[in-house]
């Protein structure tokens, strides 16, 4: 449904993608990977429409992203950054509401619609609860998880067929494993029990096993390799990546930890 | 999906949550209203002389023999109507300015408006004395055009080093912009002489006497225009709060909200500072205030920050005409030496 063709970046001289060509395909959860530096954050914006690319271009469902209204694009296409902080103070629903904004009249507040996807949306991620908090008061995790919601308020309510596309930028990077795994298991009910599209990038490698049916491979701005997880996440693609040796271990049950050998000595190279 | 698929309670739910959250709204607004309105009508009576609003208001003498409906009315009305013109501008403005540059430090005056302003003050105080056009001295005019040019400059520099609209080059070009403003200003104050030099000073003091009417009647258009400006932005602001780039994919158009705030901001502050000089303190304090009282909601926030903004410069006059009357302080310093401590205060309570 997301396609980037032969997209190039450059920002001054520096050119941070080159010629991306890849596929978000409809349905289940598609991961972005690679070093730091390697333009996926670039990626991310040129394919969520907030950055028109150098050259290339980025359709949804065929049509070119920059030609949909933003309010239109904001119902099918929501995005949830690394991190947010809000200069002032807002409430858990306060911060699920603002993810309607694309469906408020010019000058009206909230209708009970509104409200009601607000809350669908909170109850969704967990945290009906909090509905009430500060989102100053809520340890990582929870802010993560309100954050989530608030990109999901954003959805029309009505299915009208098109799909629904979450993109998220390292949503576990600042989380301890209690939050990470709580949000990894949030991430597939999103995909695999409501039926929305995930793109998501993240630095852990056993989320991207856990969670992503796709995962792209980025290095340097080119695609790496682009295919189901178990043929793209493989020690040799790992050690181009990154230099560093990651052996893929398959437990008795069928489960697969991939273990970053542990340093001896020199540095690791690529 | 749709919202028939949800339990009636649900939406009874959700049904009175919405409808709370607009009586809210509207308690907040009728409130901060009739705290302007009392201010607006207890005003006028205290100062030098003390009015009794029943003989004010006493029909049965005519106005022309009717000494304290005249001090009311010609004398005491018109810088009342001024003080709340001039605090609602600057708490509303402040409120846009900390949301645009996302800094709840941010004032009317962060990005050069009111430097601007007083150094076209000061430039028509020296150079253009006694200059008069169409019932007005050039000195608003010059300070209006003084604000025109830094808001200009300021932007022009935002643009050049981005395609968009940085935050942080506007604050930087608004600092800088000051000092330099401000070493002019004392450069012409060096050279003038002294009676030239009081006058300025006078005007960066703050000065609520506007002399009558017709001034506030002139600005008023300017500022209704900024108002429904501002009522079109508030639910933005609240979305841009959470960064430029979220709220652009939550579809928010950020150019074009960022353009508004900012020139509907520093126009509005110009206005009020040729009315009545910079008043320092009310566009920040109030702002701060007000989202104390009613939490962050711009749509709700901002009509607040008007009312309060308003009622707080009337009550901050009022004392500076009764503190040692007859003597009347300016009331740029009334504002200053109550906001000063107070936002301390404020500052040391939240951490």
């Amino acid at each position: 449904m997301l396609r980037a063709a032969e997209v190039t970046c450059r920002f001054g001289r520096a050119t941070v993608l080159h010629g991306v060509t890849l596929d978000v395909p409809r349905g289940g959860i598609t991961g972005v990977i690679g070093p730091n530096g390697s333009g996926k954050t670039t990626l991310l914006r040129t394919l969520s429409g907030s950055l028109a690319p150098t050259s290339g271009q980025v359709t949804i469902d065929g049509v070119p992203i920059a030609s949909v209204p933003a309010r239109t694009l904001a119902r099918r296409l929501a995005v949830v950054p690394q991190e947010i902080h809000p200069v002032f103070d807002y409430t858990v629903l306060d911060l699920a509401l603002m993810g309607r904004y694309a469906h408020l009249g010019a000058f009206g507040f909230e209708t009970t619609n509104d409200l009601l996807a607000a809350r669908r949306a909170l109850a969704a991620t967990g945290t009906a609860d909090l509905e009430c908090r500060h989102v100053d008061t809520l340890s990582g995790g929870e802010k993560q998880r309100v954050v989530i919601a608030s990109a999901l308020a954003q959805f029309d309510e009505q299915d009208d067929g098109t799909a629904r596309l979450l993109i998220l930028d390292e949503p576990t990077a600042a989380l301890d494993l209690h939050y990470q795994y709580e949000v990894a298991h949030l991430l597939r009910v999103l995909a695999h029990e409501r039926g929305l599209t995930l793109l998501v990038t993240t630095h852990d490698l056993q989320l991207a096993w856990q969670v992503c049916d796709r995962v792209v491979l980025l290095q340097a701005g080119r695609v790496l390799a682009d295919g189901p997880t178990r043929e793209t996440l493989t020690p040799a693609h790992l050690r181009a990546l990154y230099g560093v040796q990651v052996d893929r271990i398959t437990h008795d049950d069928g489960d697969v930890s991939l273990v970053p050998r542990s340093l001896s000595g020199a540095a690791p190279s690529r | 999906m749709s919202a028939a698929t949800w339990p009636p309670v649900e939406h009874q739910l959700a049904q009175r949550a919405a409808s709370a959250r607009r009586r809210q709204a509207w308690r907040v607004y009728l409130g901060f209203g009739a705290l302007l309105l009392g201010a607006l009508v207890a005003a006028p009576l205290v100062g030098s002389t003390r009015l009794h609003l029943d003989s004010v208001l006493d029909r049965s003498t005519p106005f022309a023999d009717n000494l304290d409906a005249q001090i009311f009315f010609i004398a005491r009305l018109p810088r009342v109507l001024a003080a709340a013109d001039v605090g609602a501008t600057l708490a509303v403005a402040g409120v846009v300015m900390q949301a645009l540059l996302r800094n709840p430090l941010a004032t009317p005056f962060t990005l050069g408006v009111s430097a601007g302003s007083a150094l076209g003050a000061m430039l028509a105080i020296t150079l253009l004395p006694t200059w008069t056009a169409g019932g007005f001295t050039a000195v608003p005019l010059a300070s209006l055009a003084g604000a025109l040019g830094a808001v200009l400059i300021v932007y022009g520099l935002a643009q050049v080093r981005h395609r968009g609209f940085s935050t942080d080059v506007l604050l930087l070009a608004g600092v800088t912009l000051n000092a330099f403003f401000s070493a002019l200003i004392l450069l012409v104050q060096y050279l003038s002489d002294f009676t030239q030099t009081i006058r300025t000073l006078r005007w960066l003091m703050g000065d609520l006497d506007v002399g009558g009417y017709q001034p506030l009647l002139t600005a008023l258009p300017l500022l209704l225009v900024a108002g429904g400006v501002f009522a079109w932005l508030a639910r933005s602001l609240n979305v841009l709060a959470l960064g430029a780039e979220l709220a652009g994919t939550r579809g928010v158009p950020v150019l074009t909200v960022q353009r508004l705030a900012f020139f509907g901001a520093s126009l509005a502050t110009g206005v009020a500072v040729s009315l009545a000089g910079p008043i320092g303190f009310v566009g920040i304090i109030v702002p701060h205030l007000v989202r104390l009282l009613v939490g962050s909601d711009h749509r709700v926030v901002m009509p607040a920050a008007a009312l309060f903004g308003g009622a707080f410069l009337i009550a901050c006059d009022a004392v500076a005409r009764t503190v040692i009357a007859p003597v009347e302080l300016p009331v740029g310093v009334i504002t200053s030496v109550i906001g000063a401590p107070f936002f301390l205060w404020l500052l040391v309570r939240k951490t």
